[in-house]
């Protein structure tokens, strides 16, 4: 199971050096790393529905308690399949669909990372490692949504995406964090033997909120919802993929996975219907009034993902099952109106539904894919949406009396709307009178027509027969949610009751609306008026102020000028020893220990300041250069005086250096020496003073120390019997401390690549076009 | 700067400074200096060169750019650093021929770490001087 996660990861770095081999034709073959997952988990499904689990393990970073550990029951292999499923599909469909374009190596890879980490988010046992993935996921998309990365609005959208989900994600791994902390595993699986405990600690109901906060941006659910309309700049392919089927329920997942460790209490279920609720009738309505179809079917996703956290809140075996049909059932015809959307834009090159009209003459297969997939949507009997709406009636019905009234007339009335725009999406650019612009369209390569054509059909061979899915995929899922046994079949007919009745009224009330109610631009714009309350308003008016604030931020302390670098680092460094020493208070110098001072040390630091004198005075900077050179040669006298004539020898080479470096810079620069007014050199000299001052009293601080010979005597004694050498310094700079040496020569040398390459570029200038 | 009599020393003096920061370098484990302090001497030495003659003739002198030797130094310490492994020891033990040879003295591993910090040295303290002269001229 490793590899199978492992492969997407591992093909999406291999595109980057064979990438352009899949520029061409052979862009197809990617489609085959998909399929093959698929074909893998496809063997799974006998083990899994016999009710088995399969559980692997191997160490990554124990000592943080993350392992890679993957565990796959029923609703990690129902995901699986739908993500590996899917994604053949719109892996296929992809390569026509973006023929010729000169990064679809990049898309590829992009995807193949996105499908690999998608199936390490719904395959993790560790949820550390699932957070992993789950960001991983984030990043992924954002590059997807971005990827036509040439347009402002597609880089905005997928920093819009990346800043939602992301803060969600940032929550979540505190309540994960949370979680483990409490029961004291990070094992999903081990800690729903200790549920009770959790949701009976005081933190659950912090936890909730946190891991409520990310499932709830990642699935886009009211007031998150903004970015996923936004995500619809990607290529169609990537929404069909990311925002129908997998990424967005990536959310619904997290709840799903976790509603064994925290959920069926009060806490969890109303916040969850509110939201959940919240979101799906406001986002149905919300999708009756677009004009554009992607942006139809964003709104559409996002209230049946509203849908699904509804009927997880809810929590009973009715609705977990209703859940976990109507995932399947919503990427099924969900998918399938992507890619006809996607075939649709490519050929037409509108998506404007007020533009588009009976394109069944042209597009015949595409057509009837859009005609079962809005079926589906709108639960016709012998669809798979039939099945998954009597579910979705029959857990609302079974709640308590109140209750059961106002959740079964609010999803009625979700549904009504879901089905008209799922309608509106499917329907109508095939209905009616074709334009002449678009009698001369013909069908697009068969690749990007049989996929929709294939999970359309899939949609009513389900509904037909859902014994296919019942027993193998969707009862072992809703199992593995609610942790205990279902056993309510799927069936095809309920006899005549509540249900059934629901659904003719959903059909019926949808259909009217449908032909009575036709979206036009104005009222598209009458219903954006009210987006000036939106939280997507408020969050990028944040945004821009953030912005703002950091540019000042930046351009207060990164101001350019070396001076004031040198000044705010060197008064911050001074500032803080100083406060040390401050506190420590009077050094206590005992005049005994310190050595007579002989008359070279007096004639040597005489001239010590004569220099330092020189270099403050003299109006030339060559001067200045070299009488500051005078003090630090006779520094090296100094450490020639105390028997460092290592240290010596290296200062003086050193200064010799400085110098010259200095003249080559300072040659260039005008003579006069005349640009500090009296106050700032005044702030300056109190800086260096300052500065002198605290390291002269912390150097006799050292003094004062007690000295520890431990060290040096270990090298001194061991300098020539270990290490065959009788200068200690060197010994320790080539064989004790070696590493130490190789590090500072790279570090050397990086900073010879750093002044070459900053120099080189400046003295090309044309090089630069 | 261009100044006939420190063109007619330099002449003299370079190879003298080079033979000087080799003697540095070979001395460094009995007695004060090593490769760092060899490397600077003989960067001056280059650089004493480069102030009469210019740079451009340094660099004609040196025949490869400084900046090759950056990496070839790096090279040779590395691979002082790592040659203990192949004989089974960790990474930067010391290894020594037994018996020392006349004028060089003992020869280890050692040795060549410091010969790899005097080459880098030299390459990293040219590269930057010669890039800011010229940049400057």
């Amino acid at each position: 199971m490793l590899f199978a996660v492992l492969s997407g990861l591992v093909f999406s770095i291999l595109l980057i050096p064979f990438g352009r081999y899949f520029r061409g034709r052979l862009s197809v073959l990617a489609g085959l790393l998909p399929i093959a997952l698929f074909v893998y988990f496809l063997t799974y499904i006998p083990e899994i529905s016999s009710g088995q689990t399969i559980r692997t393990s191997a160490a990554w970073v124990p000592s943080l308690g993350l392992n890679l550990d993957f565990y796959l029951d029923g609703l990690a292999l129902l995901f699986a399949m739908l993500i590996t499923g899917i994604g053949s599909l719109v892996f296929l469909y992809a390569a026509p669909y973006l023929k010729g374009h000169p990064y679809i190596d990049r898309f590829f890879a992009y995807l193949s990372l996105f499908m690999a980490s998608m199936l390490g988010l719904v395959l993790a046992d560790n949820i550390l490692l699932l957070f992993v993935f789950w960001e991983l996921t984030s990043i992924s998309s954002f590059f997807l949504i971005g990827f036509n990365n040439d347009r402002a609005d597609s880089r905005k959208s997928a920093l819009v995406a990346l800043g939602v989900t992301g803060g969600g994600g940032f929550l979540l791994m505190a309540g994960l964090v949370l979680m483990g902390h409490l029961s004291g595993t990070y094992s999903i699986q081990e800690m729903v033997q200790s549920n009770e405990f959790i949701k009976n600690h005081a933190m659950y109901g912090l936890i909730l909120f946190l891991v409520f906060a990310g499932a709830m941006t990642k699935s886009a659910q009211f007031p998150f919802h903004f970015w996923l309309p936004e995500a619809m700049k990607a290529p169609t392919p990537v929404s069909a993929y990311l925002h129908s089927a997998t990424m967005v329920k990536a959310g619904v997942f997290l709840l799903a996975r976790l509603f064994p460790v925290l959920g069926g209490t009060d806490y969890w279920s109303y916040p969850l219907m509110i939201i959940g609720g919240i979101t799906m009738l406001y986002a149905a309505f919300l999708a009756l009034f677009r004009t554009d179809l992607k942006s139809i079917l964003a709104y559409t996703t996002i209230s049946a993902l509203g849908v699904m956290v509804f009927l997880i809140g809810m929590g009973t075996r009715e609705s977990l099952l209703a859940a976990t049909v109507f995932i399947l059932v919503h990427a099924l015809y969900k998918a399938t109106l992507f890619l006809v959307t996607g075939i649709i834009d490519h050929e037409t090159g509108t998506r404007d539904i007020t533009q588009l009209s009976g394109l069944r003459k042209v597009l015949l297969p595409v057509a009837v894919a859009a005609l079962l997939a809005a079926l589906s949507s709108a639960g016709v009997p012998l669809t798979f949406g039939f099945i998954g709406k009597d579910l979705i009636y029959e857990a609302t019905l079974h709640q308590k009396e109140l209750w059961a009234t106002v959740l079964t007339g609010l999803a009625l009335l979700t549904n009504v709307f879901l089905l008209c725009g799922g309608f509106m999406a499917g329907i109508r650019p095939f209905m009616g009178k074709l334009p002449a612009r678009y009698s001369g369209l013909h069908l697009p390569h068969p690749l990007m027509w049989t996929a929709p054509l294939l999970l359309a059909v899939l949609g009513v061979v389900f509904g037909s027969f859902p014994s296919l899915v019942d027993g193998s995929l969707l009862k072992p899922a809703a199992q593995a949610i609610a942790a205990q046994p279902i056993n309510s079949p799927l069936k095809l007919w309920h006899g005549f009751n509540e249900v059934l009745l629901l659904s003719a009224i959903t059909l019926g009330a949808g259909s009217v609306l449908y032909f009575i109610f036709k979206p036009t631009e104005k009222k598209q714009d009458w219903i954006l008026g009210f987006q000036r309350f939106s939280t997507y308003r408020l969050t990028s008016s944040l945004n821009r102020y953030f912005l703002r604030l950091s540019a000042r931020f930046t351009g207060f302390w990164h101001n350019g000028y070396l001076r004031s670098y040198l000044f705010r680092i060197v008064a911050f460094a001074g500032a803080v020893v100083a406060y040390k020493l401050i506190k420590i208070g009077l050094i206590p110098l005992d005049m005994a220990r310190v050595s007579p001072v002989t008359i070279y040390e007096i004639g040597v630091s005489l001239v010590m300041v004569l220099g330092v004198f020189l270099t403050l005075t003299t109006p030339s900077r060559l001067t200045a250069v070299v009488a500051s050179s005078v003090v630090g040669y006779c520094l090296c006298l100094f450490f020639v005086f105390y028997s460092a004539p290592d240290l010596a020898l290296t200062q003086f080479t050193i200064d010799t250096l400085t110098v010259v470096l200095f003249v080559l810079v300072l040659f260039r620069l005008p003579s006069f020496l005349k640009f500090a007014n009296n106050r700032v050199k005044f702030r300056d000299a109190i800086l260096s003073v300052g500065f002198g001052l605290v390291i002269a009293i912390s150097a006799l601080h050292v003094l004062n120390e007690p000295v520890n010979n431990e060290i040096s005597s270990f090298y001194g004694d061991n300098a020539y019997r270990l290490a065959k050498g009788k200068n200690v310094v060197n010994v320790i700079l080539v064989d004790f401390r070696g590493f130490d040496t190789m590090f500072e020569i790279v570090v050397l040398s990086i900073s010879a690549i750093g002044v070459y390459s900053l120099l080189k570029l400046r003295l090309k200038p044309s090089d630069k076009e | 700067m261009k100044s006939q009599i420190l063109q007619t020393a330099t002449k003299y003096m370079l190879p003298i400074l080079l033979l000087f920061s080799v003697f540095v370098l070979l001395r460094g484990h009995y007695h004060p200096g090593g490769g760092f302090v060899g490397g600077l001497v003989a960067s001056i030495a280059f650089v004493l060169h480069s102030f009469s003659n210019g740079t451009e003739s340094t660099l004609r002198l040196l025949k490869y750019h400084p900046r090759v030797f950056v990496p070839f130094g790096l090279l040779l310490a590395a691979v002082s650093m790592f040659a203990p492994v192949f004989f089974g020891l960790p990474v930067m033990t010391g290894l020594w021929l037994d018996e020392p040879i006349p004028v060089i003295g003992m020869i280890g591993t050692a040795l060549f770490f410091d010969l790899g910090v005097y080459i880098v040295v030299i390459g990293v303290v040219l590269t930057i001087l010669f890039t800011i002269s010229q940049y400057s001229d």
